[in-house]
C-alpha cells in the first residue's frame, strides 16, 4: 500500500500534504514514435473536439446568423449593449461577487465547527450529499422548496412560522372600531386607542367589529375582566352578538374575545407597559399605577405574512445562488477540513500556551495555514459561477428567465434555444473562455511553479 | 500518510491542553449549544431532498392543497400512482439513454485518458512538458465553445442527435481532468517497478497493461465515479446533442419544467429516480470521490 499512500499525497493540494511534488519521472526507455500511439486517441479527440471548437468559434463569433456575412466584431458589440445582454452581465457579476466567497466561507465555518464534533462524518456526508446529484435534480428539488405559497414551498413555511412566533397576534386584518362618537375607541395611524385615558381599577372595553364572528377560534368566548385587583384591565373583543341582540359596547353572551393582541398601555405619548389578551380576549396591567392610554398597535390587523416571492424577479437571483451555496459547501467543507488536518497541532498548542484566545489562534495561524487551500476553492468556485446554466434554467420559471439570466445559459438560448444565432452565440461562448482565461493561466503557473 | 477522506482523521485531538472545570463546564455547554446548530443546519440540507421525495408520494390532489411535510402526521397519504404512472409513460426509456451514454462515456474516457497519461509520465518525447501543459490549461474550458462547431461537425458526419455523439462529447470533454489526475498518480508510481519490467524485457503496452493500470485503481475508482456522476448528471450536453429518442433522464425531465406546477406528479418522482443511483454509488465510493475532488482541485 506504499505506493497508495505515496501517489494520494502526490494529488492532493499542496496545503493538504504539505509535501515535496512527486519526483520527476526519468525518461528512458521507448522511442517516441511509440509515445505517439498511446498519445493518439486523446490527442485526436482533445483536437477535434475541443481546440478545433475553439479555433472555429472565434471565427464564427465575426460572422452573422447564418454565417454568410462578415459582420466584425457587431456581435460582440451587441453583447454589451442590449439592455438584456446588461442584465445578463450584471447578473454574472452578481454571481461572482457574491457565491464563491459565500460558499468559501460556509464551508470554513462547516470544517471548523466539526473538529470537535463526534459524529462529524455523518454531518459532512449529509452537507456533501447534493454533491452527487444532478444540478437538474437540485433545480426540481429547488422549486419546490420556493413554492410561493406556504403551505406548499417549505422556504416560506418556515419564514412564516418563525414569523408568526416572533411577531404574535397579527391575525386580525380588518377588525377596527365603530364609526360612531359614543364608542370607546378611536382608530389612530392604523392603530386602535382609547379615546379617553384610563385609571387603575377602571375596566377598560376595546369593543371591535369588521371580523366574522367563524374567523375566531371557538373557545373564545368573551368576559368582563375581574374588578378589584390593583392594575388596569380590559377586553378587547368582537362586538357582535351572532343571531342578533345584545348592546352596542358591551359584553354580551355569544360574543367573542379576541385572543393574542398586542395591547401597549401609553403614558404621556411613551410606551409603559406591553401585553397580549388571553383567550377570552381579556388582559391586564397588574402594576400600573395613574392615568394610561390603552393601544392596540397596526401590527394586530396587518395582513397576515405569506412569505416572499423567491421565484419573483426581485429575489430569483438571490434564490438560485442560495441553491448554488446547497450544492457546493461541502466541496468547499472537505477541503478545507482535510486543510485544517494537516495544520501541525503544535504551532496552534504553542500559540495557546502563549496565551492567545481562540480567536486569535484562528485568525493569526490557522486562516494563513489555510489560504492556499481556501484559494483553491475560491477559484474553483468562480470558474463554477462563471459556468452556471442548470440551476437557473430550471429554478428560474420561463417567465423569470430574462431577469435570472447568465452568459451560459444565454449562451444556449440564442444559439439552440429558437433564435438559432450562431454568430452570437459564439461570441458569447468567446466570451465565456476569455472570463475563465485569467484561471487557467493560474493553472498553468501554479502547476509549473509546483513541478520545478 | 493519510488519505483524505470525508471521515476524520484518526488522532487529530491528542495532545489537548489541560482545562480549568470550569472550562471545562463552558465547553461542554458550548458544544451543546455548537451540536444543537449543526443539527439544524444538516437538516437544512437534508430537508429539501427528503421534500423532493415526499412530493413523490403524494398523489396531485394532496400535492396542490397542502404542504409535503403533512406527510408526517398523516403518513395514510402515501401513494405509489406517481411511480407507478411515470414508469408507464416513456421515462423508462429514458433511463436507459442515461445508462447507454453513461457507462460508455466512462470506460472510454479511463481507457483513453491512462494511455495517455502513462506516455506523459514515463515515455520520452520531445515537447512532451509543453504538451501536457496545454492539457492543465484544457481543464477549465467551458464546455460552451464546442457545441455550435461540434454540432456542425455531427451533422456532417450525420451522427447528431445519437447517443454515440453525446457519448463522444463526454469523452472528449472529459479527457483532460482524466489525463491530468492519472498522470500524476503515474508519476508516484516507483521507478524501480517499471525498470526491472523493461529490464525483462516487457513492451511497453505490457508495462501499462500490468504493472502500471493494475497499481493505479484507486485513481481509476476516483476518475471513474467522478466521470460517471459528471455524465449521468449532465443536462447541457444532452440538451444539445441527443434527440428525444435519445435523450436521458435530466432532458427528459427538463422537457417537463415548462408546466412545472401540472407535471409535479412526473417531475417528482423523476427527479428521485435520477438520483437514486449516484447517491448510492457515492456513499459506497465517497472515499475515491473525495480523493478525485482533491487531485482535480489544481494546487
Amino acid at each position: 500500500m506504499e505506493v497508495t499512500g505515496q501517489s494520494a499525497d502526490s494529488t492532493t493540494t499542496g496545503a493538504a500534504a504539505g509535501s515535496p511534488p512527486a519526483a520527476r519521472p526519468v525518461r528512458l526507455g521507448p522511442s517516441p514514435r511509440l509515445a505517439l500511439w498511446f498519445l493518439l486517441p486523446a490527442l485526436i479527440l482533445l483536437g477535434a473536439m475541443v481546440i478545433y471548437p475553439i479555433v472555429y468559434s472565434i471565427f464564427r463569433s465575426l460572422f452573422d446568423t447564418t454565417g454568410t456575412t462578415f459582420v466584425g466584431v457587431d456581435n460582440y458589440v451587441a453583447i454589451f449593449t442590449d439592455s438584456g445582454m446588461l442584465t445578463t452581465i450584471r447578473n454574472n457579476l452578481i454571481w461572482v461577487a457574491v457565491a464563491p466567497a459565500l460558499v468559501t466561507v460556509v464551508g470554513l465555518i462547516f470544517a471548523v465547527l466539526t473538529e470537535r464534533i463526534r459524529w462529524a462524518t455523518a454531518f459532512k456526508l449529509v452537507v456533501f450529499m447534493p454533491m452527487a446529484v444532478s444540478l437538474m435534480a437540485s433545480g426540481v428539488i429547488f422549486r419546490f422548496v420556493y413554492e410561493q405559497d406556504p403551505d406548499r414551498g417549505v422556504a416560506n413555511a418556515v419564514l412564516t412560522s418563525v414569523r408568526d412566533v416572533f411577531a404574535s397576534g397579527g391575525g386580525f386584518p380588518g377588525a377596527r372600531p365603530r364609526e360612531n362618537e359614543r364608542t370607546p375607541v378611536v382608530l389612530s395611524q392604523g392603530a386602535v386607542v382609547t379615546r379617553q385615558p384610563v385609571s387603575p381599577g377602571q375596566t377598560v372595553l376595546l369593543p371591535l367589529v369588521g371580523l366574522r364572528p367563524d374567523a375566531l377560534p371557538a373557545s373564545a368566548a368573551a368576559k368582563t375582566p375581574g374588578q378589584g385587583t390593583p392594575g388596569i384591565h380590559g377586553t378587547v373583543w368582537l362586538d357582535f352578538t351572532p343571531g342578533g341582540g345584545g348592546a352596542a359596547d358591551a359584553v354580551d353572551a355569544g360574543e367573542k374575545g379576541l385572543p393574542g393582541v398586542t395591547v401597549e398601555a401609553l403614558r404621556n405619548g411613551t410606551v409603559a407597559a406591553t401585553t397580549t389578551t388571553a383567550a377570552d380576549g381579556t388582559f391586564s396591567f397588574p402594576g400600573l399605577t395613574g392615568e394610561h392610554v390603552v393601544r392596540l398597535p397596526q401590527d394586530n390587523f396587518a395582513a397576515p405574512f405569506n412569505g416572499l416571492a423567491w421565484l419573483g424577479p426581485a429575489l430569483i437571483t438571490p434564490a438560485i445562488i442560495g441553491a448554488f451555496i446547497w450544492v457546493w459547501a461541502g466541496f468547499a467543507m472537505v477541503l478545507i477540513a482535510a486543510g485544517l488536518a494537516a495544520i501541525p497541532r503544535d504551532a496552534l498548542e504553542a500559540a495557546r500556551i502563549d496565551g492567545a484566545t481562540e480567536w486569535q489562534v484562528f485568525r493569526r495561524i490557522t486562516i494563513p495555514l489555510l489560504s492556499p487551500v481556501l484559494l483553491v476553492v475560491f477559484v474553483t468556485m468562480i470558474i463554477n459561477t462563471l459556468k452556471v446554466f442548470d440551476l437557473v434554467f430550471v429554478i428560474a420559471p420561463g417567465s423569470v428567465q430574462p431577469q435570472a439570466n447568465v452568459v451560459a445559459l444565454e449562451m444556449w438560448r440564442v444559439s439552440f434555444g429558437g433564435a438559432g444565432d450562431h454568430g452570437l452565440g459564439s461570441a458569447l461562448a468567446i466570451f465565456l473562455l476569455v472570463l475563465v482565461l485569467p484561471f487557467m493561466i493560474l493553472n498553468i503557473r501554479r502547476f509549473r511553479r509546483d513541478q520545478s | 500518510m493519510k488519505t483524505p477522506t470525508i471521515e476524520r482523521p484518526a488522532g487529530d485531538r491528542s495532545g489537548a491542553i489541560r482545562r480549568g472545570p470550569l472550562a471545562r463546564v463552558v465547553d461542554r455547554l458550548g458544544s451543546g449549544l455548537l451540536q444543537v446548530v449543526l443539527i439544524l443546519i444538516g437538516l437544512f440540507w437534508l430537508v429539501p431532498t427528503l421534500g423532493l421525495f415526499a412530493v413523490s408520494l403524494r398523489d396531485q390532489t394532496a400535492n396542490t392543497s397542502s404542504g409535503w411535510w403533512t406527510l408526517l402526521t398523516e403518513p395514510g397519504q402515501i401513494v405509489l400512482d406517481n411511480y407507478a404512472d411515470l414508469l408507464a409513460t416513456g421515462f423508462t426509456a429514458s433511463f436507459w439513454n442515461t445508462i447507454l451514454i453513461t457507462v460508455p462515456s466512462t470506460v472510454l474516457v479511463i481507457g483513453i485518458a491512462a494511455m495517455a497519461a502513462y506516455a506523459f509520465a514515463w515515455m520520452e518525447f520531445r515537447g512532451r512538458d509543453a504538451l501536457f501543459l496545454v492539457v492543465v490549461g484544457l481543464l477549465v474550458v467551458p464546455i460552451q465553445i464546442a457545441l455550435i462547431p461540434i454540432a456542425g461537425l455531427y451533422g456532417t458526419l450525420g451522427i447528431f442527435g445519437s447517443i454515440p455523439a453525446v457519448v463522444l462529447f463526454h469523452v472528449a470533454f472529459g479527457l483532460p481532468f482524466a489525463i491530468f489526475l492519472l498522470r500524476n498518480f503515474f508519476a508516484g508510481i516507483p521507478r524501480e517497478l517499471l525498470e526491472a519490467a523493461r529490464m525483462d524485457g516487457a513492451g511497453e503496452w505490457k508495462i501499462f497493461r500490468t504493472v502500471v493500470f493494475p497499481l493505479a485503481k484507486p485513481a481509476v475508482a476516483s476518475l471513474g465515479i467522478f466521470q460517471f456522476l459528471w455524465v449521468w448528471n449532465d443536462l447541457l450536453v444532452a440538451l444539445v446533442f441527443a434527440n428525444t429518442e435519445n435523450q436521458p433522464m435530466t432532458k427528459a425531465l427538463q422537457s417537463q419544467m415548462r408546466q412545472f406546477e401540472s407535471n409535479v406528479d412526473i417531475l417528482a418522482p423523476g427527479a428521485f429516480l435520477s438520483l437514486i443511483i449516484p447517491l448510492v454509488l457515492f456513499f459506497a465510493f465517497q472515499r475515491y470521490f473525495v480523493q478525485g475532488m482533491m487531485a482535480g482541485s489544481v494546487k
